[in-house]
């Protein structure tokens, strides 16, 4: 056996690990503790009692089982023992077990609360050491309930020692971050403060590690403590490193409490007192310059502490965003560490650079260092550091070097890790749409990018290349050229068939006059790739052959035969036989002039953020990529459609109207490419209606969409969980609006959360008159989307199409609730869990007046509870959701901070999802 | 807020989340945790950091962005450290919390090297305590913490009398 045991040597113990060590298979080794376990629990069981040793010996094999990755379901009365024991090491080891293998048991949670309690009232400052570990890495919320209001008592009391104020503090930061609401504020929050002027440097780094926790949560509670940390900070930086002994690292002067102290600084904003600002601005300048001083070491330990400081005084530098000066100084270090040698500082001046970007100040000085960047995407070896390259070159981007940028990405794109691929065409998008000056270098990238990474590229991707070129005529005729070009190559990515299925079935003509793209051989080319396809390319292509026969009448019959063939009229999918057999039937019965108007080009789309953004954001959110169905079939048809079985016989009733209706809303059937943005709940259907959205969240009536034409209002009325909405829509025009339809749709989740029944409605509107609709509204269950009402009729000779989100929000369904004081505390400590409780800090968009936020809470629905809050200036409320499958109690505090113009609202009922999206619809309103 | 503030904030996460040792074989030595999350979260946590940190190549750098955290990892002799951070936590100084452990480690055990650790896990965890507490670091004074370990250590060598007893096997 190797001699390796030291200090105390449980001998068995170590038999014990060596046997297993010895084990051959796993099944040696499962024998051979199965053999252990049971002879613990003889021992255990056994009638003489055991001696403290021999029962932390044997807590002790079955840690080191439990650590080997076996269960353990015995032992724990022993360990709970040990923590009586007046022995340090059988103290130490039940602890240890304690911590390792928490169990929820509450009978034991009770015994081990009552071994802590006396050991935190021993005195003895190793045993209260052990005790206030135990509670922080147990962090349970029994034990908060136990002991929160005791440790802050520990941590300022006059005679207890450093180690245990160290530890206290650590406990409390600990107890704070789980159950916050156990944690009382009180008169030790200014005593705490007063711990960063310790003479001890643990103290001070352990307080210093609390008090930054509890000021990003409370700031003004905290305020003084900035200039007791730019004190200490500048006596640190400016010391001569032997001043501090044992706490300078690798000759760097306390790095861990500098650090700490910077980040303490993160908290709040620049110091507004002079002196104390130059104080603190020289601190950041003698760090920035020891940057340039030569190391005092060749160890990595020496650099990695120095550049430790160095990097969090950038950050400060960065959040503060007001010197200029100090900023391009970040920047420069920043630029000579983009060239190290150290790959770690490559990497951090990297990720660093990319937050200095964003600042104006120092946005230009970053670019300078564009070619060593780009040089970093072709050389790094490792992934991580490219990925943070690309990272940088994306925020980096502007006007001046977006071609060079998104060249470079998409040359590095042909090389690039798969896991990172889709990040990059997304990123490449964004920045070819942002900075197109000239929309052909715009379709040509998109068009590369499928090229290049074609199974990368998400549908918003493609969906928003056809949207631009749609809206704009300068760029169709070279969209055309371009991809009719792309899709000469032999294999081309489906991607591709689609964008070109598409834009050809649209502009074709545009190139149709050179004999090398005629209409023939645009439709062979495109038929060419037909079979290779999957059936919602197919569906597309067989759009724009149907397109084809209005573009190009010399092609009819070529396209005829290919419809009236067995495998598209016969074939097995049900929507490519429907289309087929629509199309065929509308090529032969309709006149020339019935069909241009049917297959008319597609009119512009309304103009909106991209949701490719979205997409980005969301990627970066999650690695997990979104469920792309729901928008595939929504581009393939929907599925009432493809229910539809008796498709021949119904084919001339609803042609015209329904099935090919390219000009139309997203609600009827196989509306191609209108609806692309329907499925994303994140866009908004128009610029016009998200307007006046937010506006309704506290009120129910109003004008919810005006154009020049239209004019819609709304009247809406909440009982429990159903709501009556009247809408009434005013035609300003002159003319009277024909063909006057609604219809309401929303996306397969809400779809299940929220039923909305439409009463029919005219279908005229004489010139300046209004009409009326009645939508009866059921909430199912909790939601977060809205339902989009969508509108069509013609005016003039023109067909008008309008989707208006519809205000029909979750806290439309409140009832308010008025309860006592005492109820409310009651309830809203039930609501602890923190997944319960969602928080947000905004700043105040609107000035902050006391009766306007009262009115606005009341529309939201709930009921304003007074003397609840021991601060007045403090809103207090509460309500009840009621949905058809449950009712969600719902507390509700908004803490306006008048001097931070700022607002801290906080909402907690029994449902996550309820709590996040009520946070979401009220953060806004003020 | 006042006194009777009754009413929480958001909780925040712990600046450090784990910390594990495993050796080149991928054999878990030693796993600290500092939040709460369940034994089914952890063994999946530990495979995929054994399985990511080993298939790193030679001199790459020492962080990877994984979920909403970072690894900060380094591998000494035979073992690797490997520690999860959260977003914001300076990467540079956590490498250095590796080193500042390994230093404590090798002046207890006298150069550590991992059958140390294996045989005598539970000072690993001890003087891990001693130097971390709650995913903060508690002390940044080496001599501090030896002494600390040192003086548990006599507590340990005074108790020796009395239970030092032949014992049997098991």
């Amino acid at each position: 056996m190797p001699a390796v045991s030291k200090g105390d040597g449980m001998r068995g113990l170590a038999v014990f690990i060596s046997d297993i060590r010895n084990c051959k298979s796993k099944e040696s080794e499962v024998k051979r503790i199965n053999k252990e376990l049971a002879n613990i629990r003889s021992k255990f069981k056994g009638d003489k009692a055991l001696d403290g040793y021999s029962k932390k010996k044997y807590v002790c094999k079955l840690l080191f089982i439990f650590l080997l990755g076996h269960d353990i379901d015995f032992g724990h009365m022993e360990a709970v023992n040990l923590l009586s024991s007046n022995k340090y090491t059988e103290k130490q080891i039940g602890y240890l077990f304690i911590s390792v293998l928490v169990n929820s048991n509450s009978d034991l949670i009770r015994l081990i609360n009552n071994a802590i309690k006396n050991d935190l009232a021993s005195r003895n400052s190793t045993f209260m050491n052990l005790a206030l570990h135990c509670i922080a890495n147990v962090g349970s919320r029994e034990m908060a309930e136990a002991f929160a209001s005791e440790i802050p008592r520990i941590l300022v009391a006059g005679d207890t020692m450093d180690s245990v104020k160290q530890s206290a503090a650590l406990c409390l930061l600990r107890l704070n971050r789980t159950s916050p609401d156990l944690v009382p504020m009180g008169e030790w929050t200014a005593r705490v403060v007063h711990l960063l002027n310790d003479q001890h440097l643990g103290v001070v780094t352990a307080a210093t590690s609390l008090i930054t926790t509890l000021a990003q949560k409370s700031p003004d509670d905290f305020k003084t403590s900035v200039s007791l940390a730019v004190a200490r900070l500048s006596r640190i930086v400016t010391s001569a490193s032997i001043d501090l002994q044992d706490y300078t690292y690798y000759f760097v002067a306390a790095p861990w409490l500098s650090v700490k102290l910077l980040r303490l600084l993160q908290c709040y904003p620049p110091p507004e007192d002079t002196s104390l600002r130059s104080r603190l601005t020289e601190c950041l300048e003698t760090i920035l310059n020891k940057a340039q001083e030569p190391p005092k070491s060749k160890k990595v330990q020496h650099s990695n502490a120095k550049n430790a400081v160095l990097f969090e005084a950038i950050a400060l530098i960065i959040h503060h965003d007001s010197e200029p000066n100090l900023l391009v100084r970040a920047c420069n270090q920043l630029g000579q560490f983009l060239q190290h040698r150290e790959t770690n500082l490559r990497y951090l001046a990297l990720e660093s650079m990319c937050t200095l970007a964003s600042s104006e100040f120092s946005h230009e000085a970053v670019k300078t260092h564009i070619e060593t960047v780009i040089n970093a995407l072709k050389t790094e070896r490792d992934v991580s550091v490219r990925q943070r390259a690309v990272d940088l070159l994306y925020a980096m981007c502007d006007r001046s070097n977006s071609k060079q940028i998104v060249a470079e990405m998409l040359s590095y794109l042909e090389t690039a890790d798969y896991s990172i691929r889709e990040e990059i065409v997304l990123k490449v998008a964004i920045l070819a749409e942002k900075y197109a000056v000239d929309y052909t270098w715009y379709v040509d990238t998109i068009l590369n990018l499928i090229r290049i990474a074609g199974d990368y590229v998400s549908e918003e991707v493609w969906y928003r290349v056809i949207q631009i070129v749609i809206n704009r005529d300068d760029v169709q005729g070279y969209a055309a050229k371009t991809v009719f070009e792309a899709l000469q190559a032999p294999a081309c990515h489906e991607n591709l068939v689609k964008v070109g299925g598409y834009i050809l079935g649209e502009f074709g003509n545009l190139i149709a006059g050179d004999p090398r793209s005629s209409p023939l051989v645009q439709f062979n080319l495109l038929h060419s790739k037909f079979h290779l396809c999957s059936v919602p390319t197919r569906a597309l292509l067989l759009s724009a052959y149907i397109k084809f026969i209005n573009l190009f009448p010399e092609v009819k019959g070529t396209i005829q035969d290919v419809l009236r063939s067995d495998s598209q009229l016969r074939n097995a999918d049900v929507e490519l036989q429907q289309r087929a057999v629509e199309y065929l039937r509308l090529s032969c019965i309709a006149s020339t002039d019935i069909l241009a108007t049917v297959l008319e080009e597609m009119p512009p789309f309304p103009e909106r953020e991209s949701s490719i953004l979205a997409k980005l954001k969301k990627k970066k959110g999650s690695s997990k990529l979104p469920d792309m169905d729901d928008s595939r079939k929504n581009v393939n048809g929907s599925t009432e459609h493809a229910e539809d079985a008796e498709v021949a016989s119904k084919v001339p009733s609803h042609t015209f109207t329904d099935d090919l209706s390219v000009n139309s809303a997203p609600s009827s059937g196989a509306s191609l490419l209108v609806d692309v943005f329907s499925d994303f709940s994140s866009a908004a259907p128009t610029e016009g209606s998200d307007e006046h959205f937010p506006r309704f969240v506290c009120k129910n009536n109003g004008i919810i969409y005006e154009n020049q034409l239209l004019q819609i209002g709304l009247k809406s009325e909440y009982r429990q969980n159903l709501g009556r909405m009247y809408v009434f829509y005013g035609n300003k025009t002159s003319t009277q609006f024909l063909s006057f339809s609604t219809s309401v749709s929303s996306n397969d989740v809400l779809d299940s959360q929220l039923n909305v029944q439409e009463k029919p409605v005219d279908p005229l509107i004489e010139a300046g008159a209004q009409v009326q609709q009645i939508l009866n509204i059921e909430c199912v269950s909790d939601f977060s989307d809205a339902p989009i009402l969508n509108i069509q009729f013609r005016y003039g000779g023109t067909l008008q199409n309008i989707a208006v989100k519809l205000p029909v929000m979750l806290n439309k369904f409140f009832q308010p609730t008025e309860m006592t004081s005492q109820d409310f505390f009651q309830r809203w400590k039930q609501l602890g869990a923190p997944q319960q409780e969602v928080q947000k800090i905004f700043k105040a968009k609107n000035q902050m007046d006391t009766d306007v936020s009262k009115a606005k809470l009341l529309g939201f629905g709930v009921a304003l509870l007074d003397g609840v809050d021991p601060n007045p200036a403090n809103f207090v409320g509460a309500g009840i959701i009621h949905t058809k499958t449950t009712q969600v109690g719902c507390l509700l505090r908004l803490e306006p901070n008048t001097q931070a113009q700022m607002y801290r609202l906080t909402l907690r009922t029994s449902k996550e999802s309820v709590s996040q999206r009520l946070v979401e619809l009220l953060s806004e309103q003020f | 807020m006042t006194d009777l503030d009754p009413i929480s904030i958001q909780a925040t996460r712990a600046s450090m989340r784990f910390l594990l040792l495993f050796s080149r074989q991928g054999r878990l030595r030693l796993q600290k945790w500092y939040t709460a999350i369940s034994e089914r979260e952890k063994k999946k946590i530990i495979r995929e950091m054994t399985t990511m940190v080993l298939a790193r190549q030679p001199r790459t750098c020492n962080f990877i962005q994984w979920k909403d955290m970072k690894i900060v990892y380094k591998r000494y002799a035979s073992l690797y450290f490997c520690l999860g951070v959260e977003h914001e936590e300076n990467e540079l100084l956590a490498l250095e919390i590796i080193h500042r452990y390994v230093e404590l480690l090798d002046k207890y055990f006298g150069n550590v090297c991992e059958l140390d650790i294996i045989f005598n896990f539970e000072k690993a965890y001890f003087i891990l305590d001693e130097f971390l507490m709650g995913g903060e670091i508690q002390e940044t004074s080496k001599q501090i913490v030896n002494r600390a370990i040192e003086s548990s250590d006599m507590l340990q060598e005074d108790d020796h009398s009395e239970w030092y007893e032949v014992e049997l096997f098991g």
